[in-house]
């Protein structure tokens, strides 16, 4: 069998091409169904997000023109899409697909929509009967992969975005955000997302102090808050587990002294402070102080940079796992290739034996029970022992490249193609009725 | 037989040590996902060399050095695996595996076993005063543990470097919980322990001698376990300040274990 895949994504097309390419998901069963039909494909894929339009197929013989494919389905000038296909065969193709749905292709690599994505375009495959056999063990070994790969290595799992670094360090700090406490000073665009941030994440109730009430109100109603007076931010500080601060005082807000106060009153329970003003509201001193973690945007862009190093460091250790499971799927296939060789052999060389003992048998008149088991030992042995050299060979061969060339070699050397039609035609005449019809 | 039982227990706690080792030096390693096992089929060794060893003497011979220190060790486990059921951390395991380590190989490889053996001991209030102090001093060293973690990763937030170890460890808050819901009931087992220990002297010598060095140490422990659930409960210390408060009864309670050595009334004796 071959694998074939043809597609673009992010990174060979821009958004204009890919978006023409693009099949709704309604008409995506559709568009499978006639990919299955398509001249050459025996079973296949389409994959279709909004990065990437990628179809799959596997042919028994050859190849299929899957440009030829694009050309039927779309109707599109071919000139306007076909400098940016990418194309793969077999071993490259099963790199590419288990890449993929490992997300290590992705825009952003690690994220974890993808998987599903392969998951939803498998099902509808697989619902109109365009997946059945090799694609379908092929697209179960990829999700193993990508499974394995999130769960051996980090990719995935590290924030992209300074305020997914922010949650990540609350979390760190507080465990579950469950009713914590958020203060925003300041209304900014990057607070407020900050603090949406927080929210999805569980935390409990906003505040919201801003020089300006009114801008302060607006923002608590955003999200169900309570608006505070400014003069009043000292006095009402220390109820917040975490303070985002984005004023834009050219004086920190926030000295020493405020941070020793807010924790007298708190009983020393750790308050986390988000720094994102430029210049700083908060007085780094605060930081020297037990159980007052502070953060400016230095820190948290710097952690967001480590993030995004850390994965191409994890990304490296993805691929080699990647890589090591092409390898063996290829192994896999390979070996269930030369299966049916080895039985359609062993069943010839087994019709020869027994026909043969037939045709003497008249000849050699009467024989006892010991003769009877002696013809059959020594037959037996004569068979067992030619077929044994062309089984190993089979067998070491399957692991190798040249495995086609060799099994093709040994059913014409042995005749077995004409042999297998041969008994597919019997089975199905003694099969008997209507279906004894050749198909 | 028992000291057998005891060696295997001790091989498997060798892997939780190495584990503790080199989850310090920050590479993470295939260990982590035995050392929970393994540490597990430890204590079940170490739970039959026990049993077996209570069965052959006859009596709880709990009062034997070698048996009470894998006694400690296996409350500190069972403490242990208490928390990693609510949490589902083995952080603490870093502080906590060595010191099962520790504890099992003096009790493997101690002496000859020496009994506590005092004419009119009164066995119940004997062995009430045991299982009570130890399991104080199991949740003793569990808070001291939290405390230890908790400066790591405080230390690792604040240099504002992520990585390494510090990156599994469980939040801030979490540790903090463990450490002070530990010590919260440890102290009770402490308190009666020490008074159930105080009846036992009382009815073997007539009188309590405060000056005797295992009383006052004893009693010096328990006031450093009271300071650090006050300082707790009013300022809320926590931290750096809580962890020496902590390392400061888990010295103390060592030294008052050691006392055993030279204490007049509160001897091991060879049996």
């Amino acid at each position: 069998m071959k694998f074939q895949l043809i597609g673009v994504n992010q990174n060979s097309a821009p958004v204009e091409v890919r978006e023409r390419l693009a099949i709704p998901e309604s008409r995506l069963p559709d568009a499978v169904k006639r990919l299955a039909e398509h001249p050459g494909v025996d079973e296949g894929l389409i994959l279709c997000t909004c990065n990437r339009v990628e179809v799959l197929t596997q042919t028994k013989n050859g190849s299929a023109d899957l440009r030829r494919f694009l050309r039927d389905y779309f109707r599109l000038d071919p000139a306007d899409y076909e400098s940016h296909l990418y194309e793969y065969h077999e071993q490259e193709a099963i790199r590419h697909l288990f890449r993929v749905t490992a997300s290590l292709d992705s825009m952003v690599v690690g994220e974890p929509q993808i998987l599903g994505q392969v998951k939803e375009a498998y099902a509808t495959a697989r619902a109109v009967g365009a997946v059945h056999s090799h694609l379908d063990s092929l697209l179960t070994r990829a999700f193993a992969v990508a499974k394995r790969v999130r769960t051996e290595t980090a990719v995935g799992s590290s924030a992209v975005s300074v305020a997914s670094v922010a949650v990540e360090l609350a979390k760190k700090i507080f465990g579950s955000l469950h009713s914590k406490h958020v203060y925003l000073v300041g209304a900014g665009k990057m607070s407020e997302l900050a603090a949406r941030h927080l929210l999805a994440h569980g935390a409990g109730s906003i505040f919201v102090a801003n020089r300006t009430f009114e801008r302060a109100s607006q923002l608590a109603a955003k999200f169900n808050g309570q608006a505070i007076h400014f003069e009043e931010l000292y006095e009402t500080c220390d109820r917040a587990d975490i303070v985002i601060t984005s004023t834009g005082a050219p004086v920190t807000i926030f000295r020493r002294e405020h941070g020793e106060r807010f924790l007298h009153r708190r009983k020393n329970r750790p308050m986390f402070f988000i720094d994102i003003a430029v210049p700083r509201d908060v007085d780094p001193e605060m930081n020297r102080l037990d159980g007052i973690f502070v953060y400016d945007i230095d820190d948290l862009q710097q952690a967001v940079s480590s993030h995004v190093a850390d994965r191409a460091r994890e990304a490296e250790r993805a691929e080699a796992i990647v890589n090591y499971e092409v390898e063996r799927f290829q192994a896999r296939l390979q070996t269930l290739d030369v299966v049916p060789t080895i039985v359609s052999l062993q069943d010839h060389l087994e019709t020869i034996r027994q026909a043969e003992i037939d045709r003497v048998r008249g000849r050699l008149g009467p024989l006892s029970p010991e003769q009877e088991l002696a013809i059959e030992t020594l037959t037996r042995g004569i068979v067992s022992k030619i077929m044994h050299t062309p089984i190993t060979t089979l067998k070491t061969a399957a692991l190798e490249p040249e495995a086609t060339t060799v099994i093709d070699i040994a059913r014409r050397l042995f005749n077995l193609e004409q042999k297998d039609r041969k008994e597919k035609k019997k089975a199905a005449e003694s099969g008997g009725g209507e279906s004894g019809v050749e198909s | 037989m028992p000291v057998l039982w005891l060696r295997v227990a001790l091989a498997f706690y060798t892997v939780g040590l190495l584990y503790a080792l080199l989850a310090l030096t920050g590479t993470s390693s295939r260990l982590s996902r035995i050392a929970l096992p393994a540490m597990s089929l430890g204590m079940v060794f170490q739970f039959v060399s026990l049993s077996e060893s209570v069965v052959r003497s006859g009596q709880i011979a709990l009062g034997s050095v070698n048996d009470s220190e894998s006694l400690l060790a296996i409350l500190v486990m069972v403490a242990f695996l208490i928390v990693f059921l609510i949490y589902r951390t083995t952080s603490p395991g870093i502080v906590i595996f060595p010191l099962v380590f520790v504890l099992t190989f003096m009790a493997a490889t101690g002496q000859q076993p020496f009994l506590v053996t005092s004419p009119g001991l009164r066995r119940g209030w004997l062995i009430a005063h045991i299982a009570l102090i130890f399991t104080g001093y199991a949740a003793l060293f569990l808070s001291f543990s939290a405390s230890l973690l908790y400066l790591a990763q405080e230390r690792s937030l604040k240099s504002k470097k992520s990585g390494g170890f510090m990156l599994r460890l469980p939040a801030l808050e979490v540790i903090d919980e463990i450490g002070y819901r530990s010590l919260l009931l440890g102290f009770p087992f402490m308190t009666f322990g020490l008074v159930a220990g105080m009846v036992v002297a009382q009815a073997a010598f007539g009188r309590i001698d405060l000056f005797d060095p295992k009383i006052l140490l004893s009693i010096l422990m328990w006031a450093v376990y009271m300071l650090m659930l006050y300082t707790r409960w009013n300022a809320g210390w926590r931290g750096r300040r809580a962890a020496y408060l902590a390392a400061g009864a888990f010295v103390a309670a060592v030294i008052a274990w050691s006392a055993n050595y030279f204490s007049a009334i509160h001897r091991f004796v060879q049996s």
